[in-house]
């Protein structure tokens, strides 16, 4: 049986700018999220990121491509519960071939801009929520990619913890040469975003951009 | 990334420790039984490999292991010797009497008749007195298995007196004798004394045992006896392994040491991979997280095998160590003496080892390679 998750799609994600995939459950978001991020193929259509057409790369050049150039956070953060905060943070790194001393000094330093200093040794168990999230947007940050995907960031924290996030992912990700994608069904953040793409169905049925969003996305 | 699979590896303790055990118990059984069996079935050739002096053995044609023989003629003794390339060639007798101590303790016996003249064979580990008291009438050198079976709970002392055949016989020597494979006293005496102690018969030269002459091997010599005399001569070495063949296709024994050690093979290896796949299974969406940030396969297949071969070579050591520990202990002891840890066992092992991490890896390997990184996505 054939089920296409999307049909009708025409994305841009700018640098400098944090772009919202809103939508219903289903409606895709993730689906075109991991399209993005080169996780899934595509079967039409046409895809460019960063000018390079994933379609030309070989698939051992599209995992260098995605480690060098992507950082992910999760809804589920998937922090690896062996390693403590620094440790995970570092592991984009390491899977760059960092020395490992290198790589913990860089993360603990991206860990202390972000408030979570005193938290580098802890593991993950040991972290709340927020702190946890943080974490992961660390670990997304750490290697200094071009595009930064987060699927639900705020979708397992309280209000106020998701709020704190996304200032920080609006603060610390967002950069003149960075594309933000955050990928969410929570209203209560839209006011971070500098662009909203709303989809269903697996179409992106309207675009918004900076001062129409909150209207625009209710 | 080699620290991230291992801090992995033992993050989960449990599993860990799990796995560790589950690879070093799986090593300290296949080592300690097969170590067991080959000690067990080389006590099959004992009393072959005790003689140091004759370099080969010349027996009944018809002649397959230690235990059994038939008799040959005294003057087959001087066939041999008529050999060209025989250096020396002397007699042995085997016999198997039952031997008596005064309290009425008794116990069959394997009883070594060595030449006369030139004692060859006789027991060269003495723990007390001396081989060539033999020389005395009517003694004997028991070893200190024989002596503990008699003499329970004695210390050992020499000029004590045992019974055979209506003879009186005095122990002039304690010796270490390599163990044999059944476990009856083992004594040594002179061929003259031996053939009255067990009782004469027609015929009773059991064994020559011989030596090469300078520039002729062992292996010629044997072959020039068996051309000259029709008599069967073997090596010191071949011999031994005919009485282990023997008794491997004879006895149940090789069925019952293979069962235990395919068990133990299987048990380890299902244990080993089960709980090492279960582990994978339980890391799949952080190895789903790895392949997204861009680990790639290669990578994650190393760290797997990294995962997998560290704790096998830790398992093994345990296992090993532990092995090495049961046989010093248990190598002191009379009844399990000279049994010890064989290190071609080790290797064995080792090997099975090996292949039990090469085949929990793999099946857990694939688990994660066919995994699809946007599946870290699925909520």
């Amino acid at each position: 049986m054939r089920i296409d998750a999307l049909r009708g799609v025409d994305f841009e994600a700018r640098f400098g700018e944090l772009s919202f995939l809103v939508g219903p459950s289903g409606c895709g978001k993730t689906t075109l999220l991991c399209v993005i991020a080169g996780l899934l193929d595509r079967n039409g259509g046409d895809l460019n990121v960063l000018g390079q057409k994933p379609d030309d790369l070989s698939a051992a050049d599209r995992v260098v491509f995605r480690r060098r150039n992507l950082g992910f956070v999760f809804q589920q953060y998937n922090l690896l519960p062996a390693l403590t905060a620094a440790e995970n943070v570092a592991v984009p790194l390491l899977a760059a071939e960092v020395p490992r001393r290198e790589a913990l000094d860089r993360s603990k330093a991206l860990l202390s801009r972000l408030g979570l200093e005193k938290r580098s040794d802890a593991l993950p168990s040991k972290l709340s929520g927020g702190q946890q999230q943080r974490v992961a947007l660390a670990r997304a940050l750490v290697h200094e990619p071009r595009i930064v995907v987060c699927d639900e960031p705020t979708a397992a924290l309280d209000h106020a913890t998701g709020e704190s996030v996304m200032d920080l992912l609006a603060s610390s990700a967002v950069k003149p040469d960075r594309a933000v994608v955050v990928v969410t069904h929570d209203a209560r953040v839209f006011h971070h975003a500098q662009s909203i793409a709303q989809m269903d169905d697996g179409r992106i049925v309207k675009v918004s951009r900076n001062s129409s969003l909150k209207e625009a996305a209710l | 990334m080699n620290f991230v699979a291992l801090r992995m590896l033992t993050g989960d303790r449990a599993k860990y420790f799990g796995l560790v055990f589950a690879i070093a118990f799986c090593t300290f059984l296949l080592e300690n039984q097969t170590s067991i069996f080959a000690n067990i079935m080389k006590r099959t050739a004992s009393q072959i490999l005790d003689v140091t002096d004759a370099e080969v053995w010349v027996m009944d044609p018809r002649t397959e292991y230690w235990d059994q023989t038939k008799a040959l003629k005294d003057t087959d003794l001087t066939r041999v010797r008529g050999v060209p390339g025989v250096g020396w060639a002397v007699r042995l007798f085997k016999g198997n009497p039952v031997a008596r101590t005064s309290t009425g303790k008794f116990a069959a016996s394997f009883l070594i008749g060595l030449d006369d003249a030139t004692l060859a064979g006789a027991p060269r580990r003495m723990l007390l007195g001396s081989w060539e008291r033999l020389r005395e009438p009517d003694s004997v050198v028991i070893d200190q298995a024989g002596y503990v079976l008699l003499f329970p709970k004695e210390p050992l002392r020499l000029d004590r007196t045992l019974e055979m055949n209506d003879h009186s016989v005095r122990i002039v020597g304690i010796s270490d004798a390599s163990a044999p494979f059944a476990s009856l006293p083992v004594m040594h005496t002179r061929y003259s004394e031996a053939v009255n102690f067990v009782g004469r018969e027609r015929t009773q030269l059991s064994f020559i045992i011989a030596r090469a002459a300078p520039g002729v091997t062992a292996q010629e010599l044997t072959a020039r006896i068996q051309k000259q005399t029709s008599l069967r001569a073997r090596t010191t070495r071949e011999f031994a392994w005919d009485c282990v063949r023997y008794y491997l296709a004879n006895t149940g024994i090789p069925v019952n040491f293979g069962i235990t050690i395919t068990v133990a093979l299987i048990v380890g290896a299902v244990v080993a991979g089960q709980t090492f796949y279960l582990f994978t299974v339980d890391n799949l969406k952080q190895f789903g997280a790895l392949k997204a940030i861009g680990v790639s396969n290669l990578r994650l297949t190393g760290m797997i095998l990294l995962q997998a071969f560290s704790v096998g070579a830790l398992g093994f050591a345990i296992g090993t160590g532990m092995g090495a520990a049961f046989f010093e202990i248990f190598l002191h002891k009379l009844a399990t003496r000279h049994i010890v840890l064989l290190w071609q066992c080790v290797g064995i092992t080792g090997a099975c080892i090996f292949f039990v991490v090469i085949v929990a890896s793999l099946l857990s390997i694939r688990r994660v390679l066919v995994l699809e990184p946007a599946a870290v996505f699925q909520g």
